[in-house]
């Protein structure tokens, strides 16, 4: 079985590489500009499963409301820009507003969502919490659908077409090398977060056990909410980034990216944080890679094609580690 | 528990009172279908919202056959399953006469009841060819051309105005977005000396659409042709232009409108679409479009006109047939004349409009402007 | 009844919601014609409304939590009692089948026709039932095999004029080929890993159907699809709608029968023994990976049959109707009603299907208030609103 599933793994590999380096080599340019577009959407799922994946390490729920936190970060951000844009405020200024309040709200909302949908289902049954998040998400898409409007807002870029960024424009725009550097730093932010403050290592404790974790003195109900806002700031600069890039946002974005980003999650290995990274830039870059040589109608087929693959030789995801189980 | 039964008791209660018999007599009541919540809501609210105009201008004239007319509303979320129950739902509720639906696929499920049931059916927006070609639908009408005339003019208009050789087409893979665009690849073929370099489907909401858009890059197609709604019309595009892919976007009647060209903004310029006529210059188009913007505080919406010339045919036909008669109705259905907000309109022998055909457009200084 | 201090507490939440709300419920922002609207009234209607909601909240969730300690002896459900009480059973059961046998002539034709979709829901949440209140295995992809049987019956009777009786059993074959063919390479993943590989096949089952046009003529869907005919006999459109309704009571009653069997045989029990512990489950000799298989094959096998009435009854199918959110309000009904009681799952179907179709009279408000039951429900109620009863065996000694 071992070395069927070797032998299988290189056929494959093989083929693959055989005819994409033919590829690569006929248009270098093509790929190059693929390859980017993937990592730009990876960017983006990233940012999104974070959420998921943490909150999922912590309290073992797939958090359904998490793609409404990152469209309520959109929203707030054009609502914000429009209106200091209206008052004749000064451009920059309006950026790190329009960004700050997108993230300070949405944490907001992550917050006080657990704690209403979340927090009263902590002994219950694990799929009620999951229905209890299923309704919230739709209580949130409705709610700014009924106090805003159901149509597409057209969302001014905040991030200007730099002149000096024109001459490689055409094949990435400005918009999507600040996702992608952006992702990267908040990465990296949040990494050190995790690994080197106390609350991050308080987070793995609580993930870890959290009986145990209460007991050396934690307070488990603070670290879960920090989770949550964490989780909740991450998808909000996501929902920023990903106005700017397709320039329209209405009440109902959050839905497919975070069906998406939590596949991504999965796939990476739930629970992990590299997992989400990396699984998101897997699915990002190969999605894009098949609508550009393949047909783009298959291209989520083919996305859950390779998650159907992983799941099957790897059952916890790439980076998940193969959990033990005690009777 | 106790919960539980008192949901059960409510809902029983209230099934009693919405069964009671409708109240037969003094109204004549239009049952106006279409989707008015979900992501195509501004479509079906925008053909709501013609028809309650036309209703409040006929009961201020006295109604048709003296009777004042009631409307009855139903939203099908743009789904056959839930068009279904809701034609039902408006059939038992007592309607005479139906003005909708807005998605071809709700329309042709819809259908089945409204013609078992005797209503004549009339939709602003459903442009599919099998609802009126086929024949399996004798009791459906529409105010605007179906899919084939649009096709047919879109591809003529690639090929002769803009004279490119080289055209890719994107879809949305949906019931309209799919079905146009396969329309017009087979125009193309029929035309000849245009190659369709790409026709790819895309999946609606999406959070990215650069693959696509670097992939007509590559196609080097001199035409992009986009069948869909405006919202992924207007990312696309958009994509397109951030990209520097030099085309021409050439869309059909979803992305026409202002909606589209506030979407896409800056991006939208030189884009060209095939739409409806306009008639903004008659005089019954600007009286709607200021009752409408008195009534509701906004701009008039892609159907409201056409909603508001579905319901002038109704009861024009009405008074012509001198009752509700289905077959009556019907003949005259074939008779009228009407003086819509899109000029005077009548039926052919399949229900579909005569005197309301499509024009293109393009977006040029922020407006979409009359080519042809 | 209410605290100062909870009073207190509710002040501050509604404070905190009037922040909260403020950029979304207060400002809207016109970015055409570049207008900011403030809609301050809103900011007051926010305030008192989160005031009073949450006096509420928070009272009932006091009772909830008082009542947890007080009475920690097993609370029965009401209905479940009603049942067990043999001179209440057969009247109740009498009249719930009178009810059911007049309601097509009594109420309208609107009515009928939505019970008929919450009824196929309640074979859909049986079926499902199966695979996540009895086995345990959560399947977000349970819209595929309904896909299945709708296209079963569309594609057989367009081609081969095939007609809905013979369909019937040749779709709940098919349904079992379907799950045993999915089911077999991913059922050894584990929990929230199975249910995101299911929403998987769920979605590429629909996107299939979507592009290939050869197949099922792509997303505008196959009409005139023939309701079922009575020995030949093809009833007329009310008629018809009332004549599926009783095809459908009696599915349904088949499912109550066969579910209710299953649940109490060998391999219902050893799905039980699965849910609750997968490994203990296995020390006791059973075969785990059989034993999943049959409950997922099963499952799949009642979607398919749901596929087929559904498509009867629409006439008209596109793969619109096949999305992931079908999948979910069928998880929902399953959780809702109450994982693992059949009668749960009956009533989560009807008050999942038939409240939105009754709060069509606050229209626009319709999913926002049902997203918010569905909170409120799992948070007071989160075994669901009937929750399933263990059978219980006592032991007691015979008096000497």
């Amino acid at each position: 079985m071992r070395l069927f599933k070797i032998i299988l793994g290189v056929a494959v590999v093989g083929i693959l590489g055989f005819f994409g380096i033919k590829e690569i080599i006929a248009d270098p340019v093509y790929f190059l500009e693929l390859f980017l577009g993937g990592l730009t959407r990876g960017s983006i799922y990233a940012l999104i499963a974070l959420g998921y994946t943490m909150v999922y390490g912590i309290i073992q729920l797939i958090n359904f409301a998490h793609g409404e936190i990152y469209m309520i970060g959109a929203m707030t951000a054009l609502i914000v820009a429009s209106v200091l844009g209206l008052w004749g405020w000064n451009s920059a200024v309006i950026v790190i507003l329009a960004i700050v309040f997108a993230i300070v709200y949405s944490c907001a909302y992550g917050f006080t969502v657990e704690k209403i949908a979340y927090k009263p289902l902590r002994t219950a049954p694990r799929l009620s919490a999951l229905i209890s998040a299923i309704g919230m998400s739709l209580f949130l898409q409705n709610y700014v659908m009924l106090a805003q409007t159901s149509e597409f807002m057209p969302f001014e870029s905040l991030i200007p077409d730099f002149k000096f960024w024109e001459p490689v424009a055409h094949i990435i725009t400005a918009v999507e090398m600040t996702i992608i550097v952006t992702t990267i730093i908040v990465m990296i932010l949040l990494g050190m977060l995790i690994k080197f403050t106390k609350i991050g290592k308080a987070m793995r404790a609580t993930a870890q056990d959290k009986i145990m974790a209460s007991l050396v003195g934690i307070n488990v109900n603070r670290v879960i909410s920090t989770t949550f806002v964490v989780g909740s700031a991450t998808a909000a600069i996501g929902g920023v980034l990903i106005a700017c890039h397709v320039g329209q946002v209405n009440f109902f974005i959050g839905f497919l990216a975070g069906l998406k980003a939590f596949i991504a999650a999965v796939l990476g290995g739930i629970g992990s944080v590299p997992g989400a990274v990396l699984g998101s830039l897997v699915l990002g870059i190969s999605e894009s890679m098949f609508t550009g040589y393949f047909w783009s109608e298959y291209e989520d087929v083919f996305a859950f094609s390779i998650l159907v693959i992983i799941l099957i030789f790897r059952p916890s995801g790439i980076l998940g580690k193969d959990e033990t189980s005690k009777v | 528990m106790k919960s539980f039964f008192k949901t059960l008791a409510l809902a029983l209660l209230t099934m009693v009172v919405f069964a009671a018999p409708g109240f037969a007599g003094d109204t004549i009541k239009i049952g106006c279908g279409g989707v008015i919540s979900g992501d195509l809501a501004p479509y079906g609210i925008s053909a709501l919202r013609g028809a309650e105009i036309a209703v409040e201008d006929l009961n201020a004239k006295g109604g048709i056959l003296g009777k004042k007319i009631e409307l009855l509303v139903g939203d099908d979320v743009c789904k056959p399953e839930v068009a279904v129950n809701m034609a039902t739902k408006l059939v038992s509720d007592g309607a005479q006469m139906i003005v909708g639906h807005v998605c071809s696929g709700a329309t042709i499920a819809a259908n089945k009841i409204y013609k078992d049931a005797g209503l004549i059916v009339i939709s602003s927006a459903s442009t599919n060819d099998d609802l009126t070609l086929k024949g399996e639908h004798p009791n459906f009408f529409r105010t605007i051309s179906y899919d084939g005339a649009q096709a047919d003019l879109m591809t003529s208009f690639v090929k002769n105005n803009l004279k490119v050789k080289t055209v890719a087409m994107i879809h949305d893979k949906g019931d309209y977005g799919k079905g146009q665009m396969e329309l017009a690849r087979q125009y193309f073929e029929k035309l000849g000396g245009i190659e369709v370099v790409l026709f790819e489907g895309i999946t609606t909401g999406a959070v990215d659409y650069s693959a696509i858009v670097q992939k007509i890059k590559r196609s080097k197609a001199e035409l992009t042709m986009f069948g869909g709604y405006h919202s992924d019309a207007s990312k696309v595009v958009g994509l397109l232009k951030k990209k520097r892919v030099k085309t021409i976007f050439f869309g059909a009647d979803g992305i026409i409108g202002d909606n589209f060209v506030n979407l896409a903004g800056k991006y939208s310029d030189g884009v060209y679409a095939t739409g409806p006529n306009d008639t903004s210059s008659n005089p019954l188009y600007q009286e709607i479009s200021a009752k409408h913007q008195k009534k509701y505080g906004e701009a008039a919406g892609t159907f409201t006109h056409n909603g508001y010339a579905c319901v002038q045919a109704l009861a024009a036909a009405a008074e012509k047939a001198g009752s509700l008669d289905y077959d009556k109705m019907r003949a005259a259905m074939f008779e009228i004349k009407v003086d819509s907000p899109l000029g005077p309109i009548g039926f052919d022998k399949n229900g579909d409009v005569i005197g309301a055909g499509f024009s293109v457009y393009q977006v040029q200084n922020g407006k979409y402007t009359q080519v042809n | 009844m209410v605290t100062k201090k909870e009073i207190k507490l509710s002040f501050v939440i509604a404070l905190w919601f009037m922040v909260l709300t403020f950029p979304i419920m207060v400002i809207k922002v016109n970015t055409i014609k570049n207008i900011v609207i403030f809609r301050w009234e809103n900011l007051l209607w926010t305030g008192i409304v989160c005031f009073f909601a949450s006096l509420i909240w928070n009272y009932f969730l006091r009772m909830k939590e008082e009542k947890k300690k007080s009475d920690t002896k097993e609370d029965i459900p009401i209905v479940h009692r009603l049942l067990q009480n043999e001179k209440f059973k057969i009247p109740f059961l009498v009249a719930i089948g009178i009810f059911a046998l007049v309601y097509p002539f009594v109420f309208s034709m609107y009515h009928t026709s939505i019970l008929i979709s919450a009824l196929i829901y309640v074979m859909l949440g049986l079926g499902l039932n199966i695979v996540v209140g009895l086995a345990g295995l959560l399947d977000l992809g349970y819209v595929a095999f309904y896909a299945v049987g709708a296209y079963a019956y569309a594609l057989l009777n367009l081609h081969f004029g095939i007609s809905f009786w013979v369909v019937l059993p040749i779709s709940a074959l098919l349904g079992t080929i379907f799950g045993t063919l999915l089911g077999y390479p991913v059922l050894r993943l584990r929990g929230d890993y199975l249910a995101i590989v299911t929403l998987g096949f769920g979605e590429i089952i629909r996107i299939v159907l979507e592009n290939w046009d050869e197949l099922g003529n792509g997303p505008r869907g196959i009409g005139n699809i023939p309701a079922p005919s009575f020995f030949g006999h093809q009833f007329n459109q009310h008629n018809s709608v009332i004549y599926i309704y009783f095809i459908v009571i009696g599915l349904v009653l088949l499912t109550i029968f066969f579910v209710n069997r299953l649940e109490n045989s060998r391999i219902g029990r050893a799905w039980i023994a699965l849910r609750d512990d997968e490994i203990a489950c296995q020390a006791m000799g059973i075969d785990k990976f059989k034993t999943k298989l049959t409950a997922f094959a099963l499952g799949a096998t009642w979607a398919a049959l749901g596929g087929v009435v559904f498509a009867a009854k629409t006439s008209f199918i596109n793969p619109m109707s096949f999305t992931i959110w079908e999948s979910i309000t069928i998880l929902c009904v399953v959780v809702i009603g109450g994982m693992g009681s059949a009668i749960g799952v009956i009533a989560g179907a009807l008050v999942l299907i038939l409240l939105p179709e009754y709060l069509r009279a606050v229209a626009e408000y319709r999913m926002l208030v049902f997203g918010a039951l569905q909170v409120i429900v799992m948070v007071f109620k989160p075994e669901g609103l009937i929750r399933s009863v263990r059978k219980i065996y006592k032991f007691e000694k015979i008096k000497e």
